[in-house]
């Protein structure tokens, strides 16, 4: 910590090419990044990270690079991309990264935006993208390339090899020694030090400009509330483009110093994880959530024995295991137990996951299932839970050690106030509000208000504990024709928890009912034909088995009982529902890249199933046009069983 | 993009292939040119594993001269072929199913180690460098052909289109100059296809390989090959650029029956 301490604190390092220097300058051969190539992993110290750096910003500046411009960063998780976006900085520009596995068309709206004159990508497949559409970018300058493969034919003029852009760089910084320190003294704290574009829930996306001070304030919080130090290890695997990345990847990484691994692919990343063993961990529920699916359907294959260790094992990490990492006084029965299992059990299933050496591991961006969320807790993982947005640098809220809780978000973070507006939004103050949206004054002042306050859009309130427990998005939460609640995400989330449920729309605003449609989950639902011996085709011909019909509808009745206990949204039980004869999919604007349902969307695209749903049918055709990765179109079509789910009475607590 | 087609290297005349009565190949002659794609087509029967078995010598014709790089090849055995530089791949895969993606890969390196038994069951001096070497070799395939994430994986549990990859790993391991791929596509999806046909094009390109390939998808086919030979009932019955067999009346009637 000391270390760290000294490292952050001294005045001066208020931007990060400075925060780079520093750590070249008092750790120059500590690991800064690591990538694995051709099979082994190779080490960048800080020295190196600094040298290429300077080397990548006087090349920019050779290539006509100016302050202000903005660099459009395309591609999976690499070293040279996190260099190119200080490299940027240095010279008083703008990285702007987007979402990798977005087509060029979508690329398109974010490049004229922006106005980018200079991209740096990964490789050929990013490189064709914006071929494609660089007649409409009519900015678009340079394009840089990391890796070469595929690129021998290319030889437009605009395009670059990264190390050929070394290359120009250093002959530059020969004949000019003094440009790159002058340039990044000029850099100051309030400079706009990355934009990141909303992913677009509802209508364009919007470039949100963090400043550097933003940036360093949340790292700086978020490292002091997990006491980090310089020696960890982080895998650097979700999008660039996404703000959770460009925090604990970028952020923290320079604030505290700790190494970032980059995966060799997005396929490898388990493997990677388990080589790694990274200290600091980030993932999304649904990654939590494959990973247990994972285990148990490899537990359900296992034999006999290892079955019943596993059981037993479990139950009492599901007793006590909480409770011991919170520090709590167990029973010393519990405890001798507990060790045992931690011997054969969970710490062989912690390397298993690639997560023995994990200090901390957050989760956010979604509710997690209260089951699942203990289950990493209670073998000894220190999961906890943030609360956050783009525009607030993922910094909100965080679970302090011991106080952690499945479903809240936790207490407000060092340096940050929160309010609750009168119609239950979550309204937020602090040092890591966004500086504005990109050329929309309009948007920023629709989203900070006359007092500074940031309105997130989420609907939420404090708990006794200080904690923030958010319900669903404020605009999403609407009533029944009765007048009571609808909160769609409270109860989707609910069915979510099941293993065999993926996604999940409900519908029930200004509607007598609730229905729903569900995404099973090939996997587990797959793993659970094979062994009752279904055969099944696809996704499609899987979904529409009366079997599988028959076991979601079990998942609905056991909500629906769990909703009959909650006296606030007893009414919201699902009536009906039907199983969807394809995935919601991102290529087809289902889902967001953050993968988020667009509600209305999905709802005016399947209009024909919500007619069935709420007209009583047994049974609907539809037909629907998909998009492949590649552009290409198919159709999928398929006749729609409607299942209609038992409600229950509702139980009035006693008082 | 351009790329240079060079002088033919390997020249086939007038092939005639028995087993017994069955006439399996009759007076077949055509060449392959350095660096291009060079499709063998045909119905069912026609006789092109023979061709490809022909030209890596798992069959002797009774009748007929190969000729590789100018020079008569006499009598062929497959080792010898791979020696010289053609390797390939199988219609049905022929991998070790027990042994992992990148063990797979590394036997087909066998050929280029030198050093001998004793010191590579120790694992020990230069039989240890050369190993390191040649793995540095074929984690470069593995990159190329994408498949990081079954490295280790035993090669009988990867799907199909993941273990025809791995057979071309093996078949690149080689360094080939004469690559023969007994149908890379068949029975993938089209995805998978897809895939297949930029790691054949890039291998094509890059590393400059000859490639042979006996195809049954006309769309791949037509995509990717610089010439094409068609083969019916083991006679040649068209050979050219792959427009000019398209519209061939006897290919059409080949593929289509009489009457069309």
């Amino acid at each position: 910590m000391p270390e760290q301490a000294n490292i952050a604190a001294p005045d001066g390092l208020h931007t990060f090419p400075r925060l780079l220097l520093n750590h070249a300058r008092m750790r120059p051969q500590a690991p800064a990044m690591r990538e694995k190539h051709l099979g082994i992993w190779q080490t960048w110290s800080w020295a190196d990270v600094a040298e290429r750096v300077r080397a990548l910003a006087c090349g920019l500046a050779e290539l006509g690079f100016k302050r202000g411009d903005n660099l459009a960063i395309i591609g999976d998780n690499r070293p040279h991309l996190y260099m190119m976006m200080t490299a940027a900085q240095c010279l008083g520009g703008v990285p702007v990264p987007l979402y990798q596995d977005a087509v060029a068309d979508e690329m398109l709206f974010v490049l004229q935006d922006a106005g980018v004159r200079f991209a740096i990508v990964e490789d050929q497949e990013q490189v064709d993208k914006l071929l494609e559409i660089k007649d409409r970018v009519g900015t678009l300058e340079h394009i840089v390339y990391d890796d070469p493969r595929g690129m021998r034919h290319y030889n437009q003029p605009f395009l670059h090899d990264v190390h050929e852009l070394m290359a120009m760089g250093r002959i530059h910084d020969r004949n000019h020694p003094d440009f790159l320190a002058g340039e990044i003294e000029q850099g100051h704290f309030d400079d706009v030090s990355v934009m990141l574009y909303t992913s677009g829930t509802t209508g364009k996306p919007k470039g949100v400009c963090q400043t550097h001070a933003a940036f360093i304030a949340a790292a700086q919080g978020g490292i002091q509330v997990d006491r980090m130090t310089a020696d960890g290890d982080i895998l650097s695997y979700l999008p660039m483009a996404w703000v959770g990345d460009h925090l604990f990847s970028f952020a923290q990484a320079l604030v505290c110093g700790f190494t970032i691994n980059c995966p060799e692919s997005a396929d490898t990343v388990m493997n990677d994880l388990r080589e790694i063993g990274p200290t600091y961990y980030f993932a999304p529920p649904r990654v939590f959530e494959g990973l247990l699916t994972q285990v148990m359907i490899r537990m359900e294959d296992a034999g006999k024995l290892k079955q019943r260790l596993f059981h037993h094992f479990m139950a009492v990490a599901k007793r006590c295991g909480g409770d011991i990492l919170d520090g709590n006084s167990v029973g010393a029965g519990d405890r001798f137990q507990y060790w045992l299992g931690n011997l054969i059990i969970y710490g062989p299933l912690r390397n298993v996951l690639g997560m023995n050496r994990i200090r901390v591991a957050y989760t956010a961006g979604a509710a997690i299932g209260p089951e699942l969320f203990s289950f990493y807790r209670s073998i000894g993982i220190n999961l906890k839970q943030l609360y956050g947005q783009t525009e607030t640098c993922a910094y909100v809220c965080l679970q302090p050690d011991g106080q952690v809780k499945a479903d809240t978000v936790g207490a407000p973070a060092p340096g940050v106030e929160i309010k609750i507006a009168d119609n239950g939004e979550v309204l937020v103050k602090g040092p890591m509000l966004l500086k504005g949206y990109y050329k929309r004054p309009d948007a920023t002042a629709e989203t900070i208000n006359a007092d500074g306050w940031f309105m997130t859009g989420d609907a939420g309130f404090i708990d006794d504990d200080g904690h923030l427990k958010i319900i669903d998005r404020a605009k999403d939460v609407g009533k029944l024709h009765n007048g009571s609640m609808f909160a769609p995400n409270y109860i989707e989330n609910k069915l979510k928890f099941f293993q065999h449920i993926k996604e999940v729309v409900c519908f029930g605003h200004d509607r007598e009912m609730v229905c729903a449609f569900i995404n099973i989950d090939v996997g587990a639902v797959g793993n659970w034909a094979e062994r009752r011996g279904i055969a099944y085709s696809g996704y499609t011909d899987l979904a529409g088995k009366p079997e599988v019909c028959e076991l979601i509808r079990e998942c609905v009745e056991k909500v629906n009982a769990d909703l009959a206990h909650d006296s606030m949204v007893a009414d919201s039980q699902i009536h009906r529902f039907l199983v969807l004869h394809k995935e919601l999919d991102p290529d087809d604007d289902e889902l967001t890249r953050t993968r988020k349902v667009r509600r209305n969307f999905v709802a005016d695209k399947y209009a024909v199933l919500i007619d069935a749903l709420y007209g009583g049918k047994a049974t609907q055709f539809i037909e629907t046009e998909v998009k492949f990765e590649d552009g290409r179109r198919g159709k999928v079509a398929a006749d729609l069983k409607i299942v209609d789910a038992k409600t229950f009475p509702i139980v009035k607590r006693a008082a | 993009m351009s790329k240079k087609i060079g002088d033919v290297v390997l020249d086939l005349q007038n092939i005639s292939l028995r087993f017994g009565g069955v006439k399996a190949l009759t007076d077949i002659s055509f060449d392959v040119r350095e660096h291009e794609v060079r499709a063998i087509i045909g119905p069912n029967g026609a006789g092109k594993s023979s061709m490809l078995n022909v030209i890596n010598g798992v069959y002797h014709p009774q009748d007929g001269k190969i000729f590789f790089h100018g020079q008569e090849r006499k009598q062929m055995d497959p080792h010898l072929a791979a020696a010289q530089g053609i390797s390939r791949t199988f219609q049905n895969i022929a991998l070790f199913k027990g042994m992992s993606v990148l063990d797979n890969i590394m036997t087909g390196r066998t050929l280029k180690m030198k050093s001998n038994l004793l010191l590579q069951a120790i694992w020990w001096g230069p039989a240890r460098n050369e190993e390191i070497a040649h793995r540095k070799k074929v984690e470069e395939i593995i990159d190329f052909l994408e498949i990081q994430h079954i490295r280790k994986t035993p090669v009988g549990r990867l799907p199909y289109g993941l273990q025809k990859r791995v057979d071309l790993g093996r078949a690149l391991a080689m360094e080939p100059k004469i690559l023969l791929l007994d149908e890379p596509m068949a029975g993938m999806n089209v995805e998978e296809k897809q895939d297949m046909c930029r790691f054949i094009l890039d291998v094509n390109d890059q590393f400059g390989t000859t490639i042979v390939l006996i195809e049954h998808d006309m769309g791949v086919v037509m995509d990717i090959s610089d010439r094409v030979v068609v083969l019916d009932y083991g006679k040649k019955i068209g050979d050219g650029l792959p427009d000019e067999v398209r519209s061939s009346p006897e290919v059409i009637k080949a593929y289509l029956g009489a009457g069309h």
